[in-house]
């Protein structure tokens, strides 16, 4: 034993006596924990099984590393059929959808043909009969914003190598009026038309003539250093993706029946949506965040999700189990006259970019982003920083140039959030409130505090006697 | 009824700003006066279709154009409204960014940016101590924990786990250690030696520090090294004496240590049997202080330890006996901030006089009420997690224990108040301020003898002269030794008996 550095945490009259007999001190901003938690945390804090666990599942997590290997129709890959919707989010029932979800749902209707107008898909949901609604989570899928997947949509299909393990997500649409935004006109549909008759035949082409499938993490970890969080921003990677799939998309396209015209059309659309690499982004999150599943013990948030009415979060330890509490609005920018009063509540399983540590976690290494709220740079920075604190381990790949290099802050432990009442810090877009509207803004969110508290209860539930 | 307007609009070729920033803009000259509604923004597809929702007509744009769409009251000037444009454009650079980093908020965070040998002091309210003390056991550190009110199986899960990864746990309930020269919680600042203390008992170790420092001035080579906290409940069935044996481990290893000394609070049988059995066993020469019913007293072990390293102990200083009448009842009154300083005195006060009254009893038929004074010698520990809920330990708020003071000094039956007053890091800067007006005030009507055990060192920040002063010009006794102080009271009362 040497002369310590001593960290203390409560009274600051010890930490200057300590200080008092120079030595270092590093004080803890301590404050109470949230409400009622102090029994719950503190059991789970003497879990044994829980140090390790968390420890496995953060391991489990950062080993994955996402290959993009094919992209397929829902009906094949998920076997998805006709009147199975998923949706983003915990499951709901149509009678307490939003808008937007309404929208999407509507619009996923009619592009199957349940319906000829999507108007008339109100009444078909209502019913309740040959329709069903399942979240994207529950089929190892994702969905930006609403999330609405229906059989005839193509996938991305990203796999795990070492395990085979497989997640899937739909086709970017663009910004704007767009389903996933609870848009449904017939602009809308005919996009999603020449998605499923062009876009997504030509990908698969490309990708199946890919020699060396794209390494989708590689690509997260490049495009962090570009000013991508790659929940709000996806420039970068979506010009890499462009580079990647480019040579083969021409060499294959037309063995695959394509023209050149087609090829063109393909490279504009994509090239011109900054978003198109967002769902690449958010299935290899997931399919990281899955490997870190189901760890007995292990207080790591594996998800979390929005439907637009509810936000949830499923836990290690706690299975396929949600916590789930009211979705809040974002606070933001708004596109054209609408308002904070146009917005319908938050959205989307693209927080699964949080969750694994980029999105809003990254913001320091994208700090256009932080302005959606009018923030500033610095805020930018502490952005990062504070979600360190609610965070369990630090991602060695992703790394975050300005601040030195540390990796992105991931992991996120129940418990801390807890103890800090810090909330994780999601950027997302806004859809509006009313079905058909589209995107009305984009901003900052998070989740509704209540959930960290009932996952605690869970987990402590939990612990061996 | 709308009120009528005009648009404004122009196109500004080679204009170019981030999407966020015009969006930003946009809102910025929303807010400026006469303006109904404002679009900044590059003229692509999608921005012109939002513009042409808003119902303005724009012709001719690329989309490297900026686009500064305005709807003004009719009356309202369109030159204010592209001031506000231009303003909201200009870059702002802040000066004065907030770049600090903010602090830490769980001790895991606080750890990560420190020094890897770093220890951690938990002194939270105890709801929350063991979430605190996990996080630096799972850093592979040492933890302090000052926190009282944990429960005890809280307690035995976080020793255990700290056995399981060699890590030391210091309480919870641990009042005082010293590493390697540094004072943590309440601790005297002594003169540096070979001697090393594992302490399951905050004051018991306090005592123990201020007499071997003060035998340190005359005997060369006597002094401490480390002395480390286990925690009052350690030695208990419940714990087992798992911090302890981790400490002696400790100390047995440290090659700069030559002696070791255990002290506690009265430990349980079975864990004090094993303890005496263990540390036989270890290379280091052991002195076990665990206090009890024939057991030594706290005074008799440092004396002890001073044989062992060769020295004839001194006389334990007494200062203020001229102030000592003889005893004014029958009644010993003892009002503590150290828990082990009164249960030392309890075991000796109880053997001379009978039975001895308090909030923690020598056994459960000599409990104390809510009242704390009885027909019956009492003895008080002020420090007690039941009288410390919701409020500060009184070696920082003395409130309660003077109220007391004076309760029992109006009390006809009582003869003799023995009190403590303990000096050091952590405790009050000027304590005997605070006591000697009470001493005082209770020695107004009645020459009530009071005697005191003032723990310190001359090296602590409160100055040890100067307290003792302070305390005999109010009439009290003083001494250093707790046990000799419980002598005197003992002599005193047992003499008003005669």
């Amino acid at each position: 034993m040497s002369q310590p550095t001593v960290v203390t945490v409560g009274a600051d009259m010890f930490a200057d006596s300590v200080a008092g007999q120079a030595v270092d001190v590093e004080r803890v901003d301590w404050r109470p924990p949230m409400p009622g938690t102090e029994a719950d945390l503190a059991r789970v804090a003497i879990d044994p099984r829980r140090p390790d666990a968390n420890r496995r599942a953060v391991e489990a997590m950062l080993g994955v590393t996402a290959h993009l290997v094919d992209v397929a129709p829902a009906s094949e890959v998920l076997g998805l059929e006709k009147g199975q919707f998923l949706h983003a989010g915990p499951p709901i029932e149509w009678a307490r959808t939003s808008g937007p979800l309404r929208g999407a749902l509507m619009g996923g209707a009619a592009l199957e043909g349940l319906v000829d107008d999507p108007e008339d898909a109100a009444a078909l949901f209502e019913s309740g009969s040959s329709v069903s609604l399942e979240p994207c989570h529950h089929r190892s899928a994702v969905g930006p914003m609403a999330g609405v997947v229906t059989p005839s949509m193509w996938m991305w299909v990203l796999e795990d190598r070492a395990t085979g393990r497989r997640t899937y997500c739909s086709l970017n649409e663009g910004l704007g009026k767009v389903l996933r935004y609870g848009a449904y006109s017939p602009e809308v549909l005919t996009r999603l038309r020449w998605m499923g008759d062009v876009l997504g035949p030509l990908l698969q082409a490309a990708v199946r003539g890919t020699e060396e499938a794209t390494d989708v993490t590689g690509i997260l970890t490049q495009m962090l250093q570009m000013g991508d969080e790659a929940h709000n921003r996806n420039r970068a990677g979506t010009l890499m993706l462009l580079r990647d799939l480019s040579p083969a998309m021409v060499s294959s396209g037309s063995d695959a029946g394509f023209d050149s015209k087609d090829v063109a059309d393909v490279l504009r659309f994509v090239g011109g949506n900054d978003h198109f690499f967002l769902n690449l982004a958010m299935p290899a999150c997931k399919l990281a965040l899955d490997a870190g599943r189901d760890v007995p013990g292990s207080t790591m948030v594996v998800a979390m999700a929005r439907n637009g009415t509810d936000f949830g979060i499923q836990v290690s330890s706690t299975g396929d189990e949600w916590f789930t509490g009211p979705a809040q609005v974002a606070e933001g920018l708004f596109l054209g006259d609408y308002g904070p009063d146009d917005a319908n509540a938050d959205i989307g399983d693209s927080a699964i970019t949080e969750t694994a540590g980029i999105g809003g976690f990254a913001m320091a290494t994208a700090p256009a982003i932080v302005r959606l709220v009018g923030g500033t740079v610095p805020d930018a920075l502490a952005t990062t920083r504070r979600m360190h604190e609610i965070t369990l381990a630090e991602n060695p790949r992703w790394s975050v140039p300005v601040l030195e290099f540390m990796g992105t802050p991931t992991g996120i432990d129940v418990t801390k959030v807890c103890r800090t009442a810090i909330l994780p810090q999601i950027n997302t877009g806004m859809a509006g409130k009313v079905a058909g509207v589209g995107q009305v803004g984009a901003g900052l969110v998070t989740p509704p505090a209540e959930i960290f508290p009932k996952a605690l209860a869970a987990l402590a539930a939990q612990v061996p006697a | 009824m709308t009120t009528p307007t005009k648009d404004h609009v122009e196109l500004r070729s080679g204009a170019y700003a981030d999407s966020v920033t015009l969006l930003q803009v946009s809102r910025a000259v929303q807010t400026t006066p006469g303006v109904v509604a404002a679009q900044v923004a590059m003229a692509t597809g999608l921005n012109l279709e939002v513009l042409e929702g808003m119902g303005f007509d724009i012709h001719g744009s690329s989309p490297n154009d900026m686009v500064v769409a305005l709807r003004l009251d009719a009356d309202a000037d369109v030159s204010a409204a592209l001031a506000a444009v231009d303003a909201a454009l200009t870059p702002t650079r802040p000066t004065g960014g907030d770049t600090t980093i903010a602090p830490p908020r769980t001790t895991g965070s606080a750890l990560r940016r420190s020094a890897p040998d770093a220890i951690a002091l938990v002194s939270v309210p105890g709801a929350s101590a063991t979430v605190e003390a996990m996080d630096a056991l799972e850093a592979g550190r040492d933890v302090m924990v000052f926190s009282d009110n944990v429960p005890v199986a809280e307690e035995v899960a976080l020793k255990r786990y700290a056995a399981s990864r060699g890590g030391l746990v210091m309480g919870p309930d641990c009042g005082t250690a010293v590493v390697d020269g540094v004072g943590l919680g309440f601790a005297n600042t002594v003169r540096p030696g070979r001697i090393g203390i594992v302490a399951a008992s905050g004051t018991g170790c306090q005592q123990l520090l201020a007499l071997l420092h003060h035998a340190g001035e005359t005997a060369e080579g006597v002094g401490v090294r480390h002395a480390l906290g286990v925690g009052g409940r350690d030695l208990s069935s419940a714990v087992g004496g798992l911090a302890t044996r981790e400490a002696l481990r400790r100390l047995d290893a440290d090659p700069d240590v030559d002696l070791v000394v255990v002290v506690s609070k009265p430990p349980a049988p079975e864990v004090a049997e094993a303890l005496t059995k263990e540390t036989g066993a270890l290379g280091t020469p052991v002195e076990l202080g665990l206090l009890g019913r024939g057991q030594r007293d706290l005074t008799a072990v440092a004396e002890a330890v001073l044989e062992r390293l060769g020295h004839t102990p001194p006389e334990w200083p007494v200062h203020g006996a001229d102030n000592t009448g003889p005893a004014t009842g029958p009644l010993l009154r003892g009002l503590f901030v150290g828990g082990t300083l009164c249960d030392e005195s309890m075991l000796m006060a109880s053997a001379a006089l009978g039975p001895v009254r308090s909030n923690i009893p020598l056994s459960d038929d000599l409990a104390l009420g809510d009242d704390l004074l009885v027909d019956d010698h009492t003895m008080v520990d002020f420090g007690d997690d039941a009288l410390t809920q919701g409020r500060a330990h009184p070696m920082i708020d003395p409130t309660l224990r003077n109220e007391q003071l004076a309760r029992a000094a109006a009390d006809p039956a009582t003869g003799v108040i023995l009190l403590d007053l303990v000096l050091g890091h952590g405790a009050e800067p000027d304590p005997a301020t605070l006591l000697a007006p009470a001493i005082a005030a209770a020695r107004k009507d009645r020459q009530v003898p009071v005697v005191v055990s003032l723990v310190g060192t001359d090296l602590d920040p409160q100055g040890l002269d100067a307290q003792r002063a302070a305390l005999v010009a109010a009439g009290a006794e003083v001494h250093l030794s707790n046990a000799s102080a419980t002598r005197r009271a003992i002599q005193l009362i047992e003499g008003a008996a005669r």
